[in-house]
This record gives structure tokens, sequence and C-alpha cells, in this order.
């Protein structure tokens, strides 16, 4: 990393941290739970790192059916496989909670009597 | 991302724009009415980042992309079908740990390919991307098991158990600094790892369950840093915006969990609270218990109830029967309005969500502050499975362990109804004096069970 992508890395990181605490504290507590859920959801944008490391490498399935030589999966394709498996079910769940869980919040009784339960 | 040497404008774009999309989503949850639209913004930026990436020229083989891909979206959707509303605090602990993990085995596999090429300073971030990860990934299932009742919930301490801790921390940084200055010692780099995973563990057994709501916080807070740390590793500027937005989103909700039990950080990562502690004075007076006809009267005739939900109302599953005996006694006119302390329950704004499952709108849930100067005028407190929230000692006495600790004071109620499993002190072990106070009656029992019993009697009357 070249010193110049490091301090542009460094402002990203404290404008972030900023914004952060800006948009956090705007949360009321009846949505604490969302929150979190819907921030987990998020970080797991670290899927597209997991992506690549999954897919750098050649995997010949033929050779390894046919017990030919080297051609396994290397460490960190296996490493990246269970990252990407991790991740994803982070980002579909958690999102997929999220929103199960916004769509029950309700504000008046009318609204709330009116589904059936 | 810039593994090939030339920039890709257009992936770097889908980035910016998946990082304006995430702050837009999470905007969005500022209100009730626009959080739901929010949430889609942020899965579009996702899905742009996502597809994206998957023509990123690193990539040249799909096999593993699309099973680990179909794989994690098959448990994540099983997970967001099938969760219960009650075990949400789990589930919110378990993609603690998945996050997490995602991040270690990234900053692994990393550290295998070109561990011997990276930059010091990008070993740096590696480094604190897997402690991060490693302590989150096992300190969660921690978590998770003692909120599922797989670990035993109590705190576990042992004779030296702070100077182990602090062992072997010191060991951890200690490999991470060895790191550091040798970029070629792999035997350091994975014992930095294995420190890191027990590390986790070490660091949630001593804490109780009542605590949880400030852990579940931290280690949220934590996934979220591992996250942001990958983001430097990788160069990758949505990981660290994403990466940043969770970490400080989970630290800000433990500053404000421990706020809400008037505890230092320290005090709650340190302190073992929860271990069964022998308060000396016993209260003076009986419990006295109600019968539950005489209890369906006093809620029938009286112009406003409160209920205020604790823990016990999530491990009976009693949301729905709450919110019929509510709807009954609105039926009659009575004025009903339910109180939430900020750390009821096992996670932030738990008690939130378990009353949304069963219906209440939102407009008839109130905030510690909203409803503390209205108990005067409330004709029947309903305490429905809380213990410390409502605990008057902490108003009243110094010299106890929560003192200090903002509560609901439901004793200034003129009356008070107390939903209790059983004569114990609850899961802190604390004496209550609430339940002693001439304004307070006893309903023993499951509190799903009373609560409907209490329904079937006002009908009654």
């Amino acid at each position: 990393m070249s010193p110049l992508v490091l301090i542009a890395s460094l402002y990203v990181f404290a404008l972030a941290a900023f914004l952060g605490y800006q948009l956090i504290s705007r949360v009321p507590p009846l949505l604490h739970t969302p929150l979190m859920s819907a921030t987990n959801a998020i970080s797991g944008i670290s899927l597209i790192g997991s992506l690549v490391i999954a897919g750098m490498h050649k995997v010949n399935f033929h050779q390894l059916a046919a017990g030919g030589p080297q051609q396994k999966p290397s460490l960190a394709t296996l490493l990246g496989f269970i990252a990407v498996t991790t991740a994803t079910t982070n980002v579909v769940g958690g999102f997929g909670i999220t929103d199960r869980m916004l769509k029950m919040f309700r504000k008046d009784t009318r609204s709330a009597k009116g589904e059936p339960k | 991302m810039n593994l090939g040497g030339h920039v890709n404008y257009l992936l770097e774009f889908t980035y910016l724009v998946a990082s304006i999309l995430f702050v837009l989503g999470l905007k969005g949850m500022s209100r009730p009415e626009s959080a739901r639209k929010g949430m889609f913004l942020a899965e579009a930026g996702m899905a742009a980042a996502i597809i994206g990436t998957l023509f990123h020229e690193g990539i040249v083989t799909y096999e593993w992309i699309a099973a680990g891909l179909i794989l994690g979206s098959v448990i994540g959707a099983l997970m967001a079908i099938w969760v219960p509303m009650t075990a949400m605090p789990q589930r919110t602990a378990l993609s603690h740990a998945f996050g997490a993990l995602a991040a270690a085995l990234v900053g692994i596999a990393e550290f295998s390919l070109h561990g011997q090429s990276m930059a010091a300073f990008t070993r740096g971030a590696l480094g604190f991307e897997v402690m991060l990860g490693s302590l989150t990934t096992t300190g969660s299932l921690i978590a998770a098991g003692k909120l599922q009742g797989v670990v035993r919930g109590t705190p576990v301490q042992f004779r030296g158990q702070q100077l182990v801790n602090l062992l072997l921390f010191a060991a951890m940084v200690g490999c991470f600094l060895h790191l550091l200055a040798h970029p070629g010692a792999a035997v350091f780099f994975y014992s930095m790892v294995a420190l890191g995973f027990v590390f986790g563990i070490m660091l949630v057994i001593p804490i109780g369950s009542a605590d949880m709501p400030v852990v579940m916080s931290l280690l949220n807070s934590y996934a979220g840093l591992a996250a942001a740390a990958t983001g430097f590793v990788l160069a990758n500027n949505v990981l660290i915006i994403a990466g940043t937005l969770d970490g400080f989103s989970g630290f800000i909700l433990s500053v404000l969990m421990c706020k809400a039990m008037n505890r230092s950080m320290r005090n709650v990562l340190f302190g073992g609270f929860g271990a069964v502690r022998h308060t000396a004075q016993t209260q003076g007076g009986e419990m006295r218990e109600i019968r539950l006809d005489d209890a369906a009267l006093q809620l029938a005739y009286a112009n406003k109830v409160v209920f205020v939900p604790g823990y016990g109302l999530a491990t009976a599953q009693a949301q729905h029967a709450v919110r019929e005996l509510a709807n009954l006694l609105e039926e009659r006119g009575v004025t009903v309005k339910y109180a939430i302390h900020p750390v009821a329950g096992r996670m932030p704004g738990h008690m939130n969500v378990l009353l949304a499952e069963a219906n209440v709108p939102y407009s008839e849930l109130y905030e510690m502050d909203q409803i503390n100067p209205e108990f005067p005028t409330t004709d029947v407190a309903v305490v429905i499975g809380a213990n410390d929230v409502v605990n008057p000692d902490a108003r009243d006495n110094p010299n106890s362990p929560i003192a200090g600790m903002p509560i609901l004071e439901v004793d200034r109620a003129k009356s008070v109804i107390v939903l209790k499993r059983g004569q114990g002190r609850g899961f802190s072990g604390l004496e209550n004096p609430l339940f002693y106070k001439p304004v307070s009656n006893m309903l023993y029992g499951d509190a799903k069970a009373t609560l409907n019993s209490l329904t079937q009697a006002v009908q009654q009357v």
C-alpha cells in the first residue's frame, strides 16, 4: 500500500466514524434491534473480499476426481469458500430479518388491529 | 480493490454508489416510517457491490464462489424466515460470530497468499483484522450459547482469572508486535490467531446473562471494526466505510446500555456482575399474593394501566398474551401503555421488537423518561418478568450494587401487580424491595398462562 493510499484510507475511516456517530445517535431506541441486525448485514460487505479469494485459483475437478497430481484447492481457496458462506449468510439473513422486524412496527392501533394474526 | 495492478473504474464507481446507499439506508433508520425504504436502498447497494465484484479480473473460477453463495443464501434465508422474535438475541450474536469469522478467514487467507511481501502498515491492519475477528468469533459463539441456554448463563469465574486473561492478551499482542517486525514469522501469526480464539472465550464467560445487552453491542462493534480492518488490508473503501459504520453503531449502543445501568464498561467486562451476591439485609414484610379475580377487577376498573415487560416476557413467549389482555382493556375504555427500559431483555430494543410482533402499535411504547412522570397517575402497573429495571433500591439505597441505575418507577403507581415465576430472586440474585411494598401484589406462575387467565377473568367482570 502506497503512503498516499494509506492516508486516503485513514481519511475515509475518520470521516466514516463521524458520519456513523451522527447517523446512529439519531436512531430511536425503538429501532435498536433492527439497527443492530441492519448494520450487521451491511458489514457483510466483507463478502466482496472473500469472493476474490475464493475465486482466485483454478481448481480442476476432473483431475481432483481422478486423483491426479496436485490441483487440490489451496488453503486460501478453502478459507475463502467458508468466508463467502458465512458472509452471505449474514447478508441474506441480516437483511431478511431486519425487513421482517421492520414490517411489524406499526404506528396506530387501527392499522395494527386490521392485520391478521 | 486493486489486485490486478490497474484500476477498474467501473467497479470502484459501483463501490462508491454502494457506500452512499449504505449511508442513506442507515439514515432511514432514524424513523420507523422510513426504515424499510432505507433498507431497500442498502440492499440495492449490497447487490450492486456483489455483482460488480463477480466481474473482478482476479476471479478465474466460480465453483467455490457459487457453492458459498448458494449455501450461505440458503442458511441465511432459513434463519430470516424461521428464527422466532424471542430468539433474536441468539441470532444476532451468531451473526456477529459469522461476520467476524469471515473477516478472520479472509485475513488468514491473505497472509497465506502474500504475507511475506506485505508492507508493514498492511501487516498491522491484517493483525487487527485477524485478532478482532478471531476473538469476536468465539466470544459471540459463547454469548449465543449463553442466550440459548446451551452454555451456563451465570458468570464463570475462577481465582486468577484476570491474570490469565491479561497474560493471554499480552501473548496475543506480543505475537502481533513480533509479526510487525518479522513479516515471515508464520508461527507467530498462527499463534496470534489461536490466542485470539481462546481470548474471545475467556472474555465472555465471566459475564452474566443480564449484562448481555452491553456484550452484544460490544461484539457488534468488534465485528464491524474487523471488517473495517479488512478494508485497510485490501485497500477497499466501501469495506472501510461499512465496517466503520457497523463498528461505531455497536460502540454507541454499548455506551447507551452502560448508561442505562449506571455502570462503566470496565465494570461490565471485568466486574463479573450477576454472580450470586449475598445481600445481607432481608427486607421486612411479606410478599403479598393476590387472587386472580381481584387482579382482574383492578385492571377492569382502572383508568390507566402500564405494562412493564422484562426478559421474563421473552422466555415465557407471552407477548401475544399481553396484547390480548391489553386489547380487552382498551375495549373497556382503559388507557394502556407499555414502559420500556433500555436494558430490558437481552439486547438493545429487544422488548420493542417482541411487542411489535404481537401487533402492539409503537405509539403505545414509551421510553423510560417519557413514562416515569406518568406512574403517579397510573392505576395499575403490571410488571411482567422484569426485576432489576424496576428495583427501587437503585434509587433509594446507595449501598445497593445497582445504586444509581435509572429505573422505571412503578412503585409510584397506585397499585402494582408483579407477574413472577416464583418467589426466587431472579437472574441477578438481587433482593427487590418493590415486591414487599404495600402497593405491590404478586401473581406467581408462568407469565403466559397467568396473562391468559387474567384475560378470561377480565372478560367475566
